[in-house]
């Protein structure tokens, strides 16, 4: 009746678990008791779960992400405290983390940082953002843009359960054969791995779509391609991206599962299986994926290194060749993942050069962003902070790069703790330094308020010292020869530098904190940091020509562009001071509850097929499907907001920015 | 109405009944031939490959000009765009796959040599 | 400062078009093309999971076995017309002809049901005498790539089944017939990834 599933799949016997599940189940009461007292379910639904406005997708994506960077940065702080540990010589030098929960909080931390906190941030900006960069109300399909957040929800809350309910995969976040097969990985972990994957690499997809048709077809009269802001080409060239590399994960983990599940031989020892296939494939996904990540993030810093420089962004052309570049290239590098798995020396010698030769378009894109700040009048506020602190680092950690790219010295540094520090510092000093950037620069734009200074600057110190503490030990513990993913080292002599590595790990939670005491500072002092005109930057694109928050329909009237940095030039011109007579009619989609629905049936049919409960799967596929072919059924999807209430809306909003400059 | 039936002929336009005809006799010639040229057996070994994946792409064609109605000036539009990057990409996964696997096969799986 | 004070009626004329449909046709065509680039590639990954396993039989039965192309050559067929009865169908909707298309769409129906048959069949004659997907590596990819394009024909068959139910209903509207033209995207589609398998597995499993 219930599969695999017994009572037996709750981890009684791990106290650190339990704690931890406690917790959140407390947590998760809280919230839900704090969400009844207050009367909100009707406006948390309505306005929110089927809401179909980008702006607030996005804003739910971010606070996914940083929910989920609290976990995934708890196995962190995990990970280095247990290896600290067993240097100290706590339980005989084992450390306090039974090597079987050790395996699981790795795998974790490495899904949870790549799928559940990067992508959904990234995600998230990208919908936040985009629609107003182009002068559109809102992207190509809305209502799948609701489904994708939703979709990516139900495997954030598999993952979640996995803690609670059975066991997490014990593989590492990319889970190779033969120990992902069945024969090794008999329990329900690696199922937890493939299904919260598969449910939210869907919405990742169909985020894709969405994006390039709402980039190629939406964009305001005037706006041709080569005007478009830069974190639009980037948004456009990663999701281009996600379309071209998910679909081969997706294939890959569908054949791990029939292996699993219907015993066949793909990957496995026996029967003709061919584990190096796995990896491979998982790869020829992988890499792309990580410029899937670090792409957007490049156009976060080129949109914040050209407003707090007040000078337009240095090298448009050649940012825009450089962006595409990357992208043709991110597909033919990808062996340099498995170097080692003996391929022999001229395909490694093709996939070494071709490596190095990626690393020159993302040069040219550091020299563009240091020549836009040279001569420029640079403000020091948070935002570029971040920048800075990412040329910097991203800067070492593409040169360690470099160095891994060539074959005979990745004999010697793969899977070492030298090949874990320099993926930590791209993606720390690219992808998260962006976010950072990003959440600071766009917050006012999202919330009306920006957020508090001095907490964004302490939030970035902590980052960027905690960075070095944490890596640098690692790089120099790699060369010593430190295999990664061991639970603990028996060599005395990295007692010291596991120790600072411990210590930056604790700047880093530092930073963390600092992050969160900044936005609910920020909410308490919002009446106090309010950004009263929209444009608390002196921005040079579009979003900033709409009030903060901006209505939900984005524009009154849709703008017409005539060149690059579209609302500089407007500000040069003189932006209007009041309200246009009459408006037209603007036609805008109605919020649905069939994404929520869908996902919700998408979670279950994922926590059934991993306990193996097969009604309850049947039950909930056929139900998905039944649901979204009544939703196509659905004609009462769009209306009309007439234009006195456009003009109501701008009214206000003029009559404040009036009250502002008064 | 009928002015969208109008709005929709402009752009991906489909086809007349010639059109389709056409496409369809070609595909079921290209069909029968490399069938009946491996069914009687009398390819040369070795060059059953090279027929077939060339059959297989002039009907692929085939499909693209008389079923997906892709014409010059398509290749000029977003949809042909993304097409000749999906091109790519299926290009370099193919051949990037098939060069990677025989290299790690014939040095990693002395007894499995993958035969094609 | 000055105010921007463009010619009123003008925009406003010029902002009424502008708010209205930004070619929604157009975008949803171009939308569902690009997901069907994606599953290009999906299919590319199975294309070459079957091309490196193609020779790992693990001893048991390989292609010459297990084959009979003439079965073949009639699956090829049944969706072969398919994909020509769902042009005629195309071509009615676009002349506004109801009854015309939705028998059309009847017989690619058919036609579709044709090849299913064909194709369950045919797994179910290799399950039986123990050349299952569980049998070798060999016949693990020949199962998931066989079956999973046997999979889109079946969601395309449904969602066949639905839109005619949308036209029964409401006729050959706009958004109709943008469904229609998705769904023809995607039938073709699937006809040509139907000539790599036929030429891949069955033809040069053969030779």
């Amino acid at each position: 009746m219930f599969g695999k599933l017994t009572l037996e799949a709750i981890p009684y016997h791990e106290p650190i678990i339990m704690i931890t599940v406690a917790g959140m189940i407390l947590g998760g009461l809280a919230l839900l008791s704090a969400i009844t007292y207050f009367k909100l379910w009707k406006p948390l639904w309505s306005n929110w779960l089927t809401s179909i406005d980008h702006k607030n997708i996005g804003i739910m994506y971010i606070i996914l992400a940083l929910v989920m960077l609290l976990r995934g940065f708890a196995d962190a702080l995990m990970m280095r405290s247990q290896q600290l540990s067993a240097a100290i010589g706590v339980n005989g030098g084992h450390g306090y983390l039974p090597p079987e929960h050790y395996d699981q909080v790795f795998s974790a931390h490495g899904v949870i940082m790549i799928f559940f906190m990067a992508m959904p941030f990234i995600v998230g900006l990208m919908n936040l953002v985009v629609p107003l960069q182009i002068g559109a109300r809102d992207v190509a399909f809305p209502y799948l843009n609701n489904l994708s957040l939703w979709l990516t929800a139900a495997g954030a809350i598999l993952i979640n359960v996995s803690l609670a309910v059975g066991e997490f995969a014990r593989t590492g976040w990319l889970a190779f054969p033969p120990l992902s097969e069945a024969a090794y990985s008999p329990g329900v972990g690696v199922d937890y791995y493939i299904w919260a994957l598969q449910i939210s690499g869907l919405g990742t997809l169909l985020a894709g779509v969405n994006m390039i048709t709402t980039i190629l077809k939406m964009r305001a009269p005037g706006l041709t391609m080569m005007r478009l802001p830069i974190f639009t080409w980037t948004t456009l060239c990663a999701n281009m991206l996600i379309v071209a590399a998910f679909p081969i994960l997706t294939a890959t983990l569908a054949m791990l599962s029939l292996d699993r599940y219907l015993g066949m031989h793909f990957f496995t020892n026996d029967g003709g299986g061919n584990a190096m296939l796995y990896i491979n494939l998982i790869w020829a996904w992988g890499h792309p994926e990580v410029y899937i990540l670090i792409l957007p993030c490049f156009g976060i810093f080129s949109e914040v290194v050209a407003t707090f420089s007040s000078k337009k962004l240095f090298g448009y052309k050649s940012m825009v060749y450089a962006t595409i570049c990357i992208t043709v290239l991110s597909f033919m590098v990808w062996l340099h993942h498995f170097f080692t798995m003996g391929s022999g020396a001229n395909v490694n010698a093709f996939f070494g050069i071709s490596t190095m030769i990626i690393s020159i378009p993302t040069g040219v894109k550091i020299f563009n962003w240091l020549f836009t700040m040279y001569r420029g009048r640079v403000r020091f506020e948070t935002p570029i902070l971040w920048a800075m602190g990412f040329l910097v680092t991203f800067t070492i950690g593409g040169m360690t790069g470099v160095l891994t790219a060539v074959p005979g010295a990745d004999f010697v540094l793969h899977n070492s703790l030298f090949l874990v520090a320099h993926f930590h510092n791209v993606i720390i000093g690219g992808v998260v330094f962006g976010v950072m950037a990003g959440l600071n620069y766009w917050f006012p734009k999202a919330f009306g308020f920006k957020l508090h200074e001095g907490l964004g600057k302490l939030s970035f110190w902590c980052w960027l010292i905690g960075y070095y503490l944490a890596f640098t030990p690692l790089y120099i513990l790699g060369l010593m020869g430190a295999t990664r993913r061991m639970n603990h080292f028996d060599n005395p002599q990295y007692l010291p530098y596991l120790i600072v590595a411990m210590v930056g790990a604790l700047v880093i939670f530092a930073g963390i904190g600092s992050t969160i005491l900044q936005i609910v500072y920020s909410v308490w002092q919002r009446k106090t940091l309010a950004d009263l005109t929209g444009d608390p930057w002196d921005g040079r694109t579009l979003e900033w020509a709409t009030s903060s928050p901006p209505a939900f329909y984005n524009f009154a009237r849709t703008p017409v562009v005539h060149g690059r940095d579209a609302f500089w030039e407007e500000k040069q011109e003189g932006l209007p001071t009041a309200p246009e007579p009459a408006y037209a009619e603007i036609h805008m989609p109605r919020n649905t509850g069939t994404g929520v629905i869908l996902s919700a049936a998408a979670a279950v049919l994922g926590f059934a097929l991993i306990w193996h409960i097969w009604w309850l799967a049947i039950l909930a596929f056929a139900g998905a499907i039944v649901v979204a072919i009544g939703h196509s059924f659905n004609e009462n999807r769009d209306y009309y907001v007439q234009g006195d209430e456009v003009a109501r809306t701008e009214g206000a909003y003029y009559q404040k920015l009036g009250t502002q400059e008064a | 109405m009928s002015a969208h039936a109008h709005a929709n002929e402009n752009h991906g336009s489909h086809g007349d009944v010639k059109s389709y005809m056409i496409g369809f006799f070609l595909s079921v010639v290209l069909t029968a031939l490399p069938f009946g040229l491996v069914m009687s057996g009398s390819l040369p070994s070795g060059t059953a490959g090279p027929v077939c994946f060339a059959f297989a792409a002039v009907q692929i064609v085939v499909h693209l000009i008389y079923f997906l109605h892709m014409n010059p000036k398509s290749s000029r539009s977003w949809n042909g765009a993304a097409f000749v990057f999906t091109l790519v990409v299926l290009a370099i996964l193919l051949v990037g796959t098939l060069w990677v696997m025989y290299h790690m096969n014939l040095n990693m799986m002395p007894g499995m040599m993958s035969s094609q | 400062m000055t105010v921007q004070s463009p010619v009123i009626g003008d925009h406003l004329h010029h902002g009424a078009e502008h708010e209205h449909h930004h070619d929604v046709a157009g975008t949803t065509t171009l939308g569902f093309w690009i997901y069907l680039m994606s599953d290009c590639v999906l299919f590319a990954a199975l294309f070459c999971a079957f091309a490196v396993l193609r020779g790992q039989t693990a001893g048991g039965p390989g292609a010459k076995d297990l084959f009979d192309l003439s079965y073949v050559a009639v699956e090829t067929t049944f969706l072969l017309l398919s994909s020509f009865t769902y042009g005629m169908a195309m071509i009615s909707a676009e002349r506004q002809r109801r009854s015309a298309t939705l028998a059309w769409l009847g017989i690619t129906l058919l036609m579709g049901l044709g090849f299913m048959g064909m194709e369950l069949h045919e797994f179910g004659e290799l399950i039986e005498k123990g050349a299952g997907p569980d049998r070798s590596a060999f016949l693990s990819s020949f199962f998931t790539l066989v079956g999973t394009h046997g999979l889109h024909v079946t969601a395309g068959m449904i969602w066949m089944v639905t839109l005619i139910t949308h036209i029964l209903r409401r006729g050959l509207t706009e958004a109709n017939i943008t469904r229609l033209t998705c769904l023809s995207l995607f039938w073709h589609f699937l006809d040509i990834v139907w000539i790599g398998v036929f030429t891949t597995v069955y033809l040069l499993g053969a030779s």
